[in-house]
């Protein structure tokens, strides 16, 4: 056995790039703040859609929210919608493009708020899109204010004693509602705060894409993420409250297949 | 046995020090610098570096994609 030094510098002159970061995410730095879940989940979209080969036909609609500015980080053609009104864009495009892939990145306060008719009736109808459905249980970008997905006794800006159900109601379950509907092929529940549900939620990503490409109907990933800034935690504090606490209310895994 | 290496390396001024790789990693290898970048960050570097077995788990979760990591083999 050879008794010689491999350095670090070594290894990254001589050994294999195992990982690096994808062509079709830009070189602009993320407007998101630190630890948030947002550059993972942009990620595995762009990896996705790089690993099937289809970035040169892919179009993306990112309507209101922090993800707002997704044209900037994503390399690939992107439009931008009014708020929550993504799948109805999306119709359209998918509609006079049906050879493009089409998908929607939104955020739970866009998309089960005050999208919620636009995300039930593209799913009714079953368009052939797929929806990538940001879920922290908060309106990050606006101030945290509380959304249709706040949790039961959680604290947010326009809920300082905690979410009351008996008068705010219940934490609305979308991709359940939806996954009722005929015309979804697809629904799912994934995360990306820990390195093993990152590697689950791509190939959910990738399960939907091909789904559009095998024209199956509507198919909904819905990814819990963490909002630190919202939630006033630290990054880690708040991926371990999101374990404990968001994902005993939102079970991963799949809903419809 | 020939052991499996890891490295790497780090984008410095796109990392906003949000602590999870050094969280994740397994085997200790990452830390936050005290120095800063120029946006006021403290980015992450490998500390330990001789630890490092490529296993990715920084760079998966590692919502700035600032981290490449290279994998090498030595021969038996």
């Amino acid at each position: 056995m050879s008794t010689t030094i491999i350095t670090p510098e070594d290894i990254i002159k001589k050994g294999k790039i195992v990982f690096k970061k994808t062509e079709n995410m830009t070189d602009n730095t993320l407007s998101y703040c630190p630890g948030c879940g947002h550059g993972v989940a942009h990620r595995l979209v762009m990896e996705v859609v790089e690993e099937m080969g289809i970035t040169e036909k892919t179009i993306g609609v990112a309507p209101v929210g922090c993800s707002v500015l997704a044209y900037d980080f994503m390399n690939v053609d992107m439009t931008q919608a009014a708020h929550g009104r993504a799948p109805a864009v999306a119709t359209g495009i998918k509609r006079v493009f049906p050879e493009k892939y089409v998908f929607t990145y939104q955020g739970d306060g866009d998309l089960a708020a005050i999208g919620t008719a636009e995300t039930i009736h593209a799913c009714n109808r079953g368009e052939n899109i797929v929806i990538i459905f940001i879920n922290n249980g908060i309106y990050g970008m606006t101030g945290g204010q509380m959304a249709p997905t706040t949790l039961d006794g959680m604290k947010s800006s326009t809920s300082p004693y905690g979410r009351a159900v008996e008068t705010m109601g219940y934490p609305l379950k979308i991709t359940e509602m939806v996954a009722a509907l005929p015309g979804v092929s697809y629904a799912t529940r994934q995360a990306v705060h820990q390195a093993k549900y990152v590697r689950k939620a791509k190939k959910a990503i990738q399960k939907a894409f091909e789904n559009q490409r095998d024209e199956k109907g509507t198919s909904i990933v819905e990814i819990v993420s963490n909002c630190n800034s919202g939630w006033k935690m630290s990054p880690e504090k708040a991926n371990e409250w999101l374990d404990e606490n968001m994902l005993t209310y939102f079970p991963l895994g799949d809903i419809k297949k | 046995m020939a052991k499996v290496r890891g490295a790497v390396v780090i984008n410095t001024e796109a990392c906003k020090g949000c602590d999870l790789c050094v969280v994740a990693c397994p085997t200790d290898v990452l830390k936050l610098n005290e120095q800063v970048n120029a946006k006021g960050y403290n980015p992450a570097f490998p500390a330990n570096h001789e630890a490092c077995t490529a296993c990715k788990i920084c760079a998966l979760v590692c919502p700035d994609m600032c981290i490449t990591v290279y994998q090498y083999k030595p021969e038996k």
